[in-house]
């Protein structure tokens, strides 16, 4: 023995994405190992095409690869070009893909150097923040299928990108706002540093003439930042005014113009206080602060319409002999379309011809394959697994099944907001306060010295402004997104801070929330003989089952296989070393054996049983689960000790369900079983009415549940454009980081307690002071910007997301 | 030794110098707007990426 032996040997990790490799895999093989095949096939195309480096990348995606090995054939079809495609210079072709599964540093340089290698590609550019691939290439050399394909392979699922002009509005937007806050900034910083010579003068004393010339210049540039930027302001309070409501902009506006009026005049008649840089430093951090809020609230809005990408962009019609694609747009009930294994249903119908299983995980969450067979009804968005089907057409596009519940995700979006008015409410309040007693000080002082009245009252609107108020909320909310997107928790809206700081109901999804979402082999008993010949009939299937054997055992010697059958919804059974090998479900086997076939354990419930069979005796028994992840039972004690209630709401099978709740603690009725997407969204509805309630899900079937919760949170590793609906996702597998983000909004809200605190002390005392005359333009110029930066700092400084590694 | 009033010329320069950075402050907004008007603020994120990693060809010789 070597003495290299006696050492314990390290853990394999696999040579793409660093996860350990399963046990039993390769023991005694050198040279790269794998977690999965998708990995291995990565590593593949990045290595036989020299593009080792990604992996001295100091940040690569840590996640298997799962590839979906559609044909992507759509791509390619005149109505996708005609809908998404257009020309660019030099005879090439433009589109934009959206690719799921974008995130890094790593993902920018494989997206953008990897599809390069494919003769044709001109160009590849990434939009990491939006995951928005730009790709232009030669249709005489290549065509968008072959490049959709390649992405696919490394792991980036394509989709059409549907929102171009959106995306063209949002841009243009984007840059007002931009220009905006530049030229507001450098306006206000000039007009401050001419404030702080005059204040120098005013204190040190200067002569008249240079005084007068610098309020003159004050005068000069405030004026085009209260015209151009500051313009918004007075936009925003003539709108409230028609709509009879008091809104933030209504005191802002109010304060600028009576401060730049009166500065004006006292410019003019070379007395009293200028207020110029008060003006020009408000309109300054009040669009900064609109701007933070703005870009938080957006991303909660703008995604419902990538959903639309899970239905195929076309379909195949039956038409007398021959068979024509058609867009999906185009379908109508009656025709008769062809869906071969491994297309994605394109329209609700019901099977004329064929048999086959579907994969209805997408829709409803079932963790099994279910058999279709003549007569039964199969729905958009889920996807053949084993052989074509003839289907007639009944809802297509809108009217489906898949179209109602995503017109339910969009309602469920807009339905909500609760944060949002409370906000509104309290500004309302606030804006009457203001209004209110700067009248009383102007009535007051009227009487006693009328100049005076004006200034203290133009004071008071200055000195209590919303500024620091209205940074408060957002800096804290901002500074805390961008803390938590470092640690894998993407959080697209502020509100899901606020819900997720205090205790309420939080329902987990089963499959692939708290359990991995794919089926694998948990149970074996049986003798390690018989596993080659196991295989050799499995690598003739594509179902989960075979999938799962061939995962589990991946290094054992290929053997052949004869004669293999397969009956959808049965097993296989064919020849393999001489022997006759039957593999597949109890009833199957009991048909093509002498021996009987023993009932199973109620513990073996939620297990899928395969039984196999070797010349007729049954030699070994499997069970294919769906494993719980590892940290679920950890995740759900600590939020249980945080004072959450949790469900389960699944809609996998009830037998499935319990044996997952009773091993997660979850008592009888506190969880559900068999819920369709519609019964999700009832219960989200129903609970809602209780209290904030919260959904964490991870696929389309979660949808509509999730954007009706007051938040919705999203598991990476299921269907990432779905996802688009909801307030948070967890970029990092598993769902370890639910509680980093509980822990983080319950610290981010008392941020915010306490900046609103603060502001809301400055502008009493400023108030006072400024009714009782204490207040000069002096005092109210420090206090402001001291006030705002206060916020600042102790939103920066503050600590709320990333305790941990 | 009497103290010079070095306040009056001092100041004086102000009247050019003032004018001259408020030029200097259009020419940079001019300068600001035309890049935001360009997209260059669009998208932050990739471009610093991009940057650190463009060094090398696509290919690199086999081992």
């Amino acid at each position: 023995m070597t003495p290299t032996e006696l050492l314990a040997p390290p853990v394999p990790a696999c040579a793409h994405c660093g996860l350990p490799v399963p046990e039993g895999t390769g023991a005694d093989e050198t040279g790269p190992r794998f977690c999965c095949t998708g990995c291995a096939a990565v590593w593949d195309i990045l290595h036989g095409h020299g593009l080792d480096r990604y992996y001295d990348l100091p940040e690569r995606r840590l996640a298997p690869v799962q590839a979906s090995g559609r044909s992507y054939d759509e791509f390619d079809h005149p109505s996708f070009h005609a809908l998404y495609v257009r020309p660019a210079a030099g005879g090439l072709l433009e589109t934009e893909l959206y690719l799921e599964g974008v995130h890094c540093a790593s993902c920018v340089w494989l997206v953008e150097r990897a599809p390069l290698v494919i003769p044709g590609v001109a160009r590849a550019e990434l939009e990491v923040g939006r995951a928005l691939a730009r790709v232009a290439w030669d249709p005489a050399a290549t065509s968008l299928a072959a490049i959709a394909r390649f992405l696919d392979g490394l792991g980036y699922r394509a989709h059409p990108f549907r929102g171009a002009r959106m995306e063209a509005l949002r841009k243009a937007e984007d840059r007002a706002m931009l220009v905006r806050i530049g030229v507001a900034g450098a306006l206000a910083a000039n007009v401050m540093t001419v404030a702080i010579a005059l204040y120098a003068g005013w204190l040190d004393g200067m002569e008249p003439a240079y005084f007068n010339y610098f309020r003159w210049i004050s005068l000069l540039l405030t004026t085009p930042a209260l015209l151009w930027p500051g313009r918004v302001f007075f936009q925003g309070a003539l709108g409230a005014l028609r709509a009879r409501t008091l809104h933030m902009d209504v005191p802002i506006a109010v304060a600028l113009a009576a401060g730049y009026t009166r500065g004006a005049i006292n410019t003019v008649t070379g007395t009293g206080p200028i207020y110029f840089d008060g003006v020009a430093a408000l309109i300054f951090l009040l669009l900064v602060g609109r701007f933070l809020q703005q870009r938080a609230q957006r991303a909660a809005t703008n995604a419902t319409e990538l959903l639309h990408g899970l239905s195929p962009a076309t379909a195949r019609v039956v038409d007398g002999s021959a068979i024509r694609e058609v867009p999906t747009e185009a379908l109508i009930p009656g025709m008769l379309v062809e869906i071969r294994a491994g297309d994605t249903v394109p329209a609700d119908g019901v099977v004329v011809e064929g048999r086959s299983e579907l994969d209805l995980a997408l829709l409803t969450g079932e963790s099994r394959p279910k058999v279709a067979s003549p007569g039964d009804r199969v729905f958009a968005g889920t996807v053949n697994l084993a052989a074509a089907l003839r289907v007639e057409v009944e809802q297509s596009g809108e009217a489906s099944r898949l179209g109602r519940l995503l017109r339910q995700v969009e309602a469920g979006a807009g339905r909500r907001a609760p944060v949002v008015q409370a906000a509104d409410r309290l500004a309302g309040r606030f804006v009457a306060v203001v209004l209110l007693l700067a009248l009383v000080t102007f009535a007051y002082w009227w009487p006693r010295d009328p100049g005076r009245a004006v200034d203290h009252a133009i004071a008071l609107l200055i000195v209590t402004c919303p500024c620091a108020l209205a940074l408060a909320t957002p800096l804290a909310i901002t500074v805390a997104i961008g803390r938590a997107a470092r640690t894998g928790v993407l959080i697209k809206g502020g509100d899901a801070l606020e819900v997720l700081a205090r205790p309420g109901t939080l329902y987990l999804d089963k499959t692939g929330t708290l359990t991995e979402g794919r089926t694998r082999l948990v149970a074996w008993e049986g003798a390690d003989e018989i596993r080659p010949l196991i295989l050799a009939l499995e690598r003739h299937s594509t179902h989960p089952v075979a999938a799962g054997f061939l995962a589990a055992w991946p290094d054992l010697p290929v053997v052949d296989a004869a004669d293999v059958r397969q009956t959808l919804g049965g097993g296989l059974e064919g020849w393999a070393e001489g022997r006759h090998v039957v593999v597949g479900s109890p009833a199957y086997v009991a048909e093509r054996t002498t021996e009987p076939v023993a009932r199973r354990a109620a513990a073996d419930l939620a297990l899928t049983p395969v039984l196999i069979a070797v010349d007729e005796r049954i030699v070994a028994r499997a069970g294919f689960g769906d494993p719980i992840r590892a940290e679920a039972g950890d995740v759900v004690r600590r939020l249980r000790e945080r004072g959450w209630r949790l469900r389960l709401l699944s809609g996998d099978d009830p037998d499935v369900v319990r044996a997952v709740a009773s091993r997660l603690g979850f008592e009888d009725g506190s969880w559900i079983g068999a819920a369709t997407p519609e019964a999700k969204l009832a219960e989200i509805e129903r609970a809602a009415g209780e209290g904030p309630v919260v959904m964490v899900g991870d696929g389309v079937n979660d949808a509509a549940a999730m954007a009706r919760a007051s938040v919705g949170v999203a598991v990476r590793g299921g269907a990432e454009a779905s996802l688009a609906v909801a307030d948070v996702y967890l970029t990092r597998p598993g769902i370890d980081a639910l509680d980093d983000l509980v822990a983080g909004a319950e610290r981010t809200l008392r941020v915010i307690r306490r900046n609103i605190g603060f502001s809301l002390a400055y502008n009493v005392a400023g108030a006072a002071l400024a009714m009782t005359g204490v207040i000069n333009p002096l005092i109210a110029a420090v206090m402001m910007p001291a006030s705002s930066l206060t916020v600042v700092l102790a939103s920066w400084r503050s600590r709320t997301f990333g305790g941990r590694p | 030794m009497a103290k010079p009033d070095l306040r009056g010329p001092a100041v004086s320069v102000l009247m050019i110098v003032v004018p001259l950075a408020l030029v200097l402050v259009a020419a940079a907004i001019a300068a600001y707007v035309w890049s935001v008007r360009r997209g260059q603020f669009d998208d932050l994120t990739t471009p610093a990426i991009r940057a650190i990693q463009d060094d090398e060809g696509t290919t690199k010789p086999e081992d």
